[in-house]
């Protein structure tokens, strides 16, 4: 962390330029719940993180502070070297900058949370042709071959509801891929598909892994952190107990909270 | 046809009830035609304060909470026959006494304005908790997905809360609007010359009372049986995305 705090002062731009995120010190209290106590993180372009961590240590509530979907109690973001300008409370300035950052930001949830009343292919153009204001054809053109990708082409004409929770999450991905994100949010994309499901969206964000997009993504799946992220952070009651290489973290934990942590979880 | 109307002994009504004088169809027709106006301003008016209404409960600050819960707790308990008075005397008396502050002399008050308005009022407290309801049962997820990519408020509004909450409003609105079409009959009492006073002065001249109000019985039916085509048609377009509770049947 020494490294990132030079970066700030000097500023030195082929570092800034490679950066796709950096929290520093990130607080969030909900009421008296101090639920993140201080976190900081960086990823560079094309790094895939992996925040893993109990049930309530606080990795959604760190992952929804980044695109300010909850808004931090203190702490600095960068998104691609751009500071979002926080109140001392940590409310944002500008309304703007934050809508601005959040379409760089391609956010997948644990419920999919697709719009039910459009297609899947509606969902798809969505934020293209109206917060960004890309051309409807074009918008069109491209989310075809995003739910080709994702193994939906047939599908485009479908509403969410009648499809399958694994279907469902894939086009999620296809609409956050849509943005064209610098950075894609997954919050435990698995989390709320049967068993048999799970494997198809995971094959859908290796393949992104694989082709270089930075991601940071909560996940309960271990096998699935250790083989595609190159950056493994361990949250423990909001603060980050343990980080480093997968390899390492996995086959060497050093703290006794993550070695009783990876045992539970198997 | 006349032979048919003179054998059911049915001959006087058609006469009486004829679109050209001496019948009174047409007097009737104009009645309904202020009807359906008034109730269709006052719908939209309604929905327009009803939405608003709806966004300052769910995310307004302590003051507009306040008011609106002061708004629609009133409006609700007041009985709309005092209601329409109050606001329909009320309304014009402020009106006349600005425009003869700014010196310009009594205005008249078109009827149709003043009925818009006074069921407007009335309808936007049912329309704000109607709407309210439905914008609280769309899936918060929806809502936050399209803030995480950024959506500013009133295209979020616009794309997604709307649309999203219109299959759980449309029942609701339905029968605002029944209640719209049939509450112009009250403002019979302010002198507005909509269906019910029509047929009463029509009833009255020829004392053909029973023609007169079956007839007009039979107009807010046709009105009713109509609209519930059209919103029947608005639901099923709402739902398109949400499978049927029937089961798949199609
Ligand atoms: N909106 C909220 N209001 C109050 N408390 C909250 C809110 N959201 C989260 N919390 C609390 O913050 C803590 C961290 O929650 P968070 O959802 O970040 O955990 P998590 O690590 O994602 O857990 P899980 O693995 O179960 O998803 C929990 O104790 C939770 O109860
Ligand atoms: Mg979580």
């Amino acid at each position: 962390m020494t490294t990132s705090d030079s970066t700030i002062q000097n500023n030195a731009p082929c570092e800034v330029q490679d950066e796709a995120i950096r929290v520093m010190d990130l607080h969030k209290s909900f009421g008296m719940l101090e639920v993140l106590k201080g976190v900081s993180l960086k990823a560079q372009k094309g790094d895939v993180v992996a925040i893993i961590g109990g049930s309530g240590s606080g990795k959604s509530t760190f992952l929804r502070c980044i695109n300010f979907l909850e808004t931090p109690s203190s702490g600095q973001i960068f998104v691609n070297g751009e500071e979002i300008q926080m109140r001392p409370d940590g409310s944002p300035v500008n309304r703007r900058q934050i809508e601005r950052i959040r379409t760089r930001l391609g956010m997948v949830f644990q419920a999919f949370n697709l719009w039910t009343h459009r297609t899947l292919l509606e969902n798809v153009i969505e934020v293209p042709v109206h917060v960004l204001k890309v051309p409807r054809a074009e918008a069109i053109e491209r989310a075809k071959v995003l739910l080709d990708r994702v193994g939906l082409r047939d599908k485009a004409d479908t509403f969410p509801a009648f499809l399958s929770g694994g279907q469902q999450q894939r086009a999620a991905i296809a609409r956050a891929l849509a943005v064209d994100p610098s950075v894609m949010l997954f919050d435990e994309p698995t989390s709320a598909l049967d068993p048999e499901l799970v494997g198809e969206v995971l094959t859908v964000i290796r393949d992104l892994a694989a082709e270089g997009r930075t991601m940071l993504l909560v996940t309960h799946e271990m096998k699935f952190a250790r083989e595609v992220a190159t950056h493994v952070v361990y949250l423990y009651q909001g603060l980050i107990e343990e980080q480093g290489p997968p390899a390492e973290l996995f086959e060497n934990p050093k703290s006794a909270r993550l070695q009783q942590f990876l045992k539970t979880v198997g | 046809m006349e032979l048919i109307l003179e054998t059911l002994g049915l001959a006087k009504s058609a006469e009486l009830l004829s679109l050209s004088p001496p019948g009174w169809g047409a007097n009737l027709l104009r009645g309904l035609a202020n009807s359906l106006q008034i109730a269709f301003g006052a719908f939209g008016f309604g929905l327009v304060i009803g939405l608003f209404g709806a966004y300052g409960k769910l995310y307004g600050g302590v003051v507009v909470r306040d008011l609106l819960a002061i708004y629609t707790t009133v409006i609700r308990a007041v009985p709309e026959l005092v209601l329409i008075l109050i606001l329909y005397y009320v309304g014009t008396d402020v009106i006349n006494q600005v425009s003869q502050a700014m010196g310009y002399g009594r205005v008249e008050i078109s009827g149709v304005v003043a009925g818009i308005w006074v069921l407007g009022i009335v309808q936007g407290a049912y329309s704000t908790e109607v709407l309210r309801g439905a914008i609280q049962a769309v899936p918060p997820g929806q809502i936050e997905a399209a803030r995480a990519f950024g959506m500013p408020p009133f295209m979020l509004m616009r794309r997604v809360t709307i649309p999203a909450m219109l299959s759980f409003a449309t029942p609701g609105l339905a029968n605002l609007w029944l209640i719209a079409t049939k509450d112009t009959a009250l403002l019979a009492i302010v002198g507005f010359s909509e269906l019910t006073l029509e047929t009463r002065q029509a009833a009255a001249s020829t004392r053909a009372y029973f023609t007169f109000f079956l007839a007009a019985g039979a107009l807010y039916l046709i009105v009713t049986l109509c609209s519930g085509a059209v919103f029947a048609r608005i639901e099923k377009w709402s739902r398109r995305g949400q499978p049927s509770l029937r089961g798949s049947n199609k």
